[in-house]
């Protein structure tokens, strides 16, 4: 009928678009960017994307590529939806000569959606701190990586950081700890953990969700004000940090006993509650600031040139220097693979092979110009999540700043450890994976 | 013109009523047909069935299901993200529970749940009508996804609420999971589709079409001819049930692979549906095509040429995006508030009467 024929017409220019501009080209590696720049997730998506892009083009525009191999970002927009998230995937997973090299979905649901297409389709996940905390068992998830921490790691931590600040582990007995959290697969993740926790260590757990997009909160901060929770944690993205730390101030609950998720420590979560935000936690696993050599290359071979991708002074914030480490990690996961393969026209599937072999400790984080910037990683074949590593971070209203403020803990790996078997577990029997032999 | 009925002579009743009583309509749609079942698995790769013509058919196939309650019955609904929950979760326990059955029978079996869920929550119809009836429904909307988030039994336990569809196989092709080929995911959502079509075009021009159509033009007209408005408006609320309920089925088994209550069947599908059947056509299954052809593709052919074509931002494609889908969905419903289906027939009136239009 008459749109058929039209949408044929339509089906035939898209294919021949390729035609007319790929004809002559060296060989160009694919890195996607899942970007979202649009919805209610965009002042979260927006600086992450910045980062992981513009760390990628000052290696084009410094080193040439990666040992000399240009590195083409493709973007799609996702909006933070999953359905445009696997859209996007279907696009790129076969762009250009090396296809899709490595994919950062930047959001749970969306890192669910993808872990079975990712063996089938031979394509790394990098869900860098998020995504499903199981795939931590590498030998059950070959395909997927989630260094340098678990969200289960990470509740962990909170936990401990709880107890070093009322004078030990035991003092946790009959304290009350809630949880504010998306009402996704997201914010779900680490209720499992701290009700394992909270039978272990004897404290009050309460976890209270908060629907999609999180603009209404009333109810739920009038339940943690009756309640009268001692710590309150959060698994917020997007416009709910916002306010829910605006929430959190209006009541006048004590903001350096409100501790977020490293999703909800950036800038654009704290400066809209103004003074009242002072003293708000977050977790971390990298320095905040613009003050390292490899800022400097961004600016001078990016932004000088007129190619940034974001506002120059926004360089350096939290969630910018998260797109910059996962770039990082994305890069060197791509040097190492062509090392082992010894070819530089590599594909997803050795890529997969170089995050698995990946190890970038202090001496190399120097050489790339962040020394001191995030901790040593290594990755085994057994266990993708790595160190499992968590700092913590505080809000300065004053100073406008975030700073490290713990040294980096070491999860619970007694009680996380159990629960990722477990998991992983029922995936492989649900989905028929037999476990690889690691050696 | 070649669209013209003269000479096509109609010698008993039995061609007078036939499903599609001109000639050239019936050589379309086997056109259509043969289509697309021999050509386009041949011609089109891997994106475009997995990622446009899958949701387009999933989708038209809801916009049927409630274009049979809206446009044919009259009874507006803003529950269709949640029916469609109730078919993906149905679907889900029975492939958990029961899988030897086989994928097509429980897709069906998962249509009649959501037909009796559906059944349920139409009852306050035959008390309320027009837009309260609506709020009634945007009732079962937030109840039903409340439910299926809340009650761990629904997604068998699983710590993020997520529910995934184990691999199933159909005649030896597997057809749902991450290995499932694209090709036969095709051919099963357009058979569904297919046949399903062809019964709602049967269902609605028959006794029972035809009590829901008066039941929509003036119920009170209606009942004093003897049309039962229980029956009429029950059996519309169940049969489109039924089929948004396989609609939803397909959507999480065979298009999705894994969904969560609060995205996947959100508001957002409730009226992503209904803008599909105003601007197709209300009361047309041609309508519930064009309409879901409209809503699926347009965004993504936008974003193609934009992106891949002429190179925009990605940021800024997107935004234009969506300032160009709301532009055509107002400008569309100005000059054409009966929806594309209705250009579709002036169309056919206008090619019959040429080139003599007067």
């Amino acid at each position: 009928m008459k749109t058929r024929s039209l949408t044929k017409t339509i089906v035939a220019a898209l294919m021949a678009i390729p035609l007319f501009c790929g004809a002559v080209s060296a060989y160009e590696l694919t890195i996607p960017s899942f970007d979202y720049r649009t919805g209610p997730y965009a002042p979260n998506g927006i600086p992450f994307a910045n980062g992981y892009g513009d760390y990628l083009l000052m290696l084009n525009q410094r080193d040439g590529g990666i040992n000399g191999t240009k590195l083409k970002l493709t973007p799609c927009e996702t909006a933070y939806n999953t359905k445009r998230g696997v859209e996007c995937y279907e696009n790129v997973k076969n762009e250009g000569d090396s296809g899709a090299i490595a994919i950062q979905p930047l959001s749970t649901g969306i890192t669910y959606q993808l872990i079975p297409k990712s063996s089938v389709d031979r394509i790394p996940i990098f869900s860098m701190g998020y995504g499903r905390t199981s795939a931590a068992n590498g030998k059950i998830f070959p395909w997927v990586f989630n260094f340098p921490a678990t969200y289960w790691s990470q509740a962990t931590v909170f936990v401990q950081y709880i107890a070093e600040k009322e004078g030990g582990m035991d003092k946790l007995k009959g304290k009350k700890i809630a949880l504010v959290y998306h009402n996704s697969a997201y914010g779900k993740e680490p209720i499992r953990t701290l009700e394992s926790a909270a039978k272990k260590f004897g404290f009050e757990f309460m976890a209270l969700p908060v629907d999609h997009p999180g603009q209404e909160q009333k109810a739920t901060w009038l339940q943690i004000r009756k309640e009268r929770p001692d710590w309150v944690m959060m698994w917020g993205w997007g416009v709910m940090n916002q306010v829910a730390i605006k929430e959190a101030a209006s009541i006048r609950y004590p903001m350096d006993h409100f501790i977020g998720v490293w999703w909800s420590g950036s800038e654009n979560d704290v400066l809209p509650a103004g003074d009242g935000a002072d003293g708000y936690l977050s977790g971390a696993f990298h320095q905040p600031g613009d003050n390292f050599p490899a800022h400097d290359d961004i600016k001078k071979h990016v932004y000088d040139k007129g190619m940034g991708l974001g506002d120059r002074d926004r360089i350096g914030e939290v969630l910018y220097n998260r797109g910059l480490v996962a770039a990082m990690w994305t890069s060197e996961a791509i040097r190492k693979a062509m090392e082992i393969h010894g070819t530089n026209k590599v594909k997803g599937v050795h890529v997969r092979d170089g995050f698995e072999a990946l190890d970038v400790d202090e001496a190399r984080l120097t050489e790339l110009g962040l020394p001191g910037f995030t901790i040593p990683v290594k990755i085994t074949c057994e266990n993708h999540e790595g160190p499992g590593k968590v700092a913590l971070q505080q809000w300065d209203a004053k100073a406008k700043k975030w700073s490290l403020v713990s040294s980096f803990y070491d999860p619970l790996r007694d009680i996380t450890g159990p629960l990722i078997a477990e998991d992983s577990a029922q995936y492989a029997k649900e989905n028929s994976v037999v476990p690889r032999i690691c050696n | 013109m070649i669209y013209r009925e003269t000479g096509q002579f109609k010698a008993n009743y039995q061609d007078d009523q036939a499903l599609f009583p001109i000639a050239q309509d019936r050589y379309v749609v086997l056109a259509v047909l043969l289509v697309t079942f021999a050509i386009v698995p041949l011609l089109l790769n891997q994106y475009w069935l997995n990622a446009i013509l899958l949701p387009f058919l999933i989708y038209a196939l809801a916009a049927l299901g409630l274009n049979i309650l809206t446009g044919y019955c009259g009874q507006l609904s803003l529950g269709t993200g949640a029916f469609m929950a109730v078919g993906a979760f149905s679907v889900f326990k029975l492939m958990t529970v029961i899988p030897e059955l086989g994928f097509i029978p429980l897709v069906i079996l998962s249509g009649l749940i959501t037909a009796a869920v559906g059944t349920l929550f139409g009852l306050p119809s035959l008390r309320i009508k027009g837009f309260y009836l609506a709020v009634a429904t945007l009732a079962a909307q937030f109840f039903l996804i409340w439910l299926f988030n809340k009650v761990g039994w629904f997604f068998n336990y699983n710590a993020t609420g997520m529910i995934t569809s184990p691999p199933m196989t159909l005649f030896g092709v597997i057809i749902t999971g991450p290995s499932a080929d694209p090709v036969a995911k095709y051919y099963l959502v357009a058979g569904f589709v297919a046949v399903f079509a062809l019964f709602a075009k049967n269902i609605a021009r028959g006794r029972i079409g035809r009590n829901w159509m008066a039941i929509r033009d003036m119920d009170i007209a209606a009942e004093l001819i003897g049309v039962r408005p229980l029956i009429a408006k029950l059996s519309a609320f169940a049969v489109s049930s039924f089929y948004i309920g396989m609609a939803g089925a397909l959507y999480f088994a065979v298009w999705l692979g894994s969904a969560e209550p609060t995205e996947a069947f959100d508001i957002n599908q409730s009226f992503l549906v209904l803008f599909m059947i105003i601007i197709g056509g209300l009361g047309s299954v041609l309508g519930s095509f064009l309409g879901a052809a409209f809503m699926v593709m347009m965004p993504i052919l936008l974003k193609n040429i934009m992106v891949d074509g002429l190179g925009t931002d990605a940021a800024l494609a997107a935004h234009i995006e969506i300032i160009t889908v709301g532009v055509l969905i107002i400008g569309f419903l100005i000059v054409e508030p009966h929806g594309l289906a209705r250009l579709w027939r002036i169309a056919k009136e206008k090619m019959r009467l040429w080139p003599f239009p007067h």
